[in-house]
């Protein structure tokens, strides 16, 4: 390559995007392979963080592992990436240490649903004020296209060969049933949709919950002979279906089936530390000191 | 440029118009932009970049309108939009892209 050749392209690679401030550049290609939609949920993600206005100092973003799991280490916020499963328990440590971050778990459906399902559930039903983003692209993709919790019925996996006759979970439905005040659920491709979605869970009190169905090419595309990631954003684009306050009963995804997106619920609930201070108000009276967090010494 | 109903104020209205910056060696070339560009402005080229994928290039600059999909639906971040100052007003390639984006998101 000529020296001009280089030059040019060194020259583009100082260009700056705009998204670059809320990034760790240094960390740069990410891991995600070509047509991954991963990378255009993050870019939904970053987007919503600005339009919702929270100070970035005050928020704290944790993965679990995964190929979603990553995205703790690539966003520029305090971030955690903890252990197969367990983002929701640090998350929710991380919140009740310090009530006044906002947390953002941020991992795939594996990590979230699979491994780490029994937090959900618990996360959601005490209402913990967290905003909890799965991508869930119907596979464990990280570890080697395993068959996964929400995998739909005769997917092919490498651990179900023949196809899957497992039923999977309808995540809006176990999220709403669990107790979560906020739920919804977009493709990647409706990436205005899903980043409007997000600020507004990005600012709602107690558990939040958003579904990002994604596409994964290297494992579920290709083992189902589905194409590219692109061809299964232009499934979503022929596919999908917006339906606010959709029956969540309905909600379940089949092989290559309709997606119905949208809002789902928006409802208020006490919070867990709005509930626990509030009950012990009620029993301890005068001696009750309100829950805000670590005491200040200065 | 087709459209179904004219906006009475069209003389008025200023298309917006973007200025594409592809930074092409950190694209993966996953034809995402190509593909949902509402104006048909890129294309992926023949050229590779250091990593052996296409990147895309533009191909119709001037229809760009500045809506910002692509840079939205890129994964690698190795595409953005810029406005583009604009000088003369009027109707000659009104487009309702812009606005009916507003109204959805
Ligand atoms: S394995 Fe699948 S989910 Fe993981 S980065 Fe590749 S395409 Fe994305
Ligand atoms: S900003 Fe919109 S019109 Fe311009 S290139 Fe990107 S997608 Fe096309
Ligand atoms: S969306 Fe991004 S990574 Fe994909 S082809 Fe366009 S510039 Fe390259």
């Amino acid at each position: 390559m000529s020296e001009v050749q280089l030059k040019k392209k060194k020259e583009e690679l100082e260009e700056e995007h705009p998204m670059e401030h809320l990034l760790r550049m240094e960390r740069m290609p990410h891991i995600w392979c070509p047509t991954c939609g991963i990378g255009t949920a993050v870019t939904a993600f970053l987007m919503a963080l600005e339009k919702s206005q929270i100070p970035l100092k005050d928020t704290a973003i944790v993965s679990g592992i995964g190929c979603t799991g990553r995205v703790a280490g690539y966003v520029k916020l305090d971030s955690f990436h903890s252990t197969h499963g367990r983002a929701i328990p640090f998350a929710t440590g991380l919140k009740l240490a310090n009530p006044k971050l906002k947390v953002v778990v941020f991992s795939g459906d594996g990590d979230i649903i699979g491994i780490g399902g029994n937090h959900f559930l618990h996360a959601a039903r005490r209402n913990m004020d967290l905003t909890v983003v799965c991508v869930n692209n119907f596979i464990y993709a990280m570890t080697g296209g395993q068959c996964a919790a929400t995998t739909p019925i005769t997917a092919n996996t490498s651990t179900s060969p023949y196809g899957n006759f497992e039923q999977p979970f309808n995540l809006p439905y176990l999220a709403a049933s669990c107790g979560a005040v906020y739920v919804a659920r977009w493709t990647a491709l409706d990436v205005r949709r899903l980043a409007k979605s997000l600020t507004e869970a990005l600012q709602k009190k107690g558990f939040s919950f958003v579904e990002i169905i994604c596409p994964c090419s290297t494992l579920y595309a290709r083992r189902n002979r589905l194409g590219t990631g692109l061809d299964l954003m232009k499934f979503y684009h022929d596919n999908s279906v917006i339906k606010h306050g959709a029956d969540l009963s309905e909600l379940d995804i089949g092989f290559q089936s309709k997606i119905v997106v949208g809002k789902f619920i928006d409802r208020e609930r006490p919070t867990f530390i709005e509930g626990v201070n509030q009950g012990l108000r009620g029993v301890l009276k005068e001696k009750f000191v309100e829950y805000g967090g670590p005491i200040d010494d200065d | 440029m087709r459209f179904w109903r004219k906006p009475l104020d069209a003389d008025k209205l200023q298309i917006p118009h973007g200025e594409i910056h592809i930074i092409r060696e950190r694209c993966k070339g996953c034809a995402f932009c190509v593909e949902y560009c509402p104006k048909d402005v890129l294309e992926l080229s023949t050229e590779f970049n250091l990593k052996g994928y296409h990147p895309p290039a533009a191909k119709n600059a001037e229809a760009c309108v500045h809506c910002g999909l692509c840079e939205l639906l890129c994964p690698e971040f190795a595409l953005f939009v810029l406005e583009k100052k604009e000088e003369e007003k009027g109707d000659k390639s009104i487009t309702p892209c812009k606005e009916v984006e507003k109204v959805e998101s």
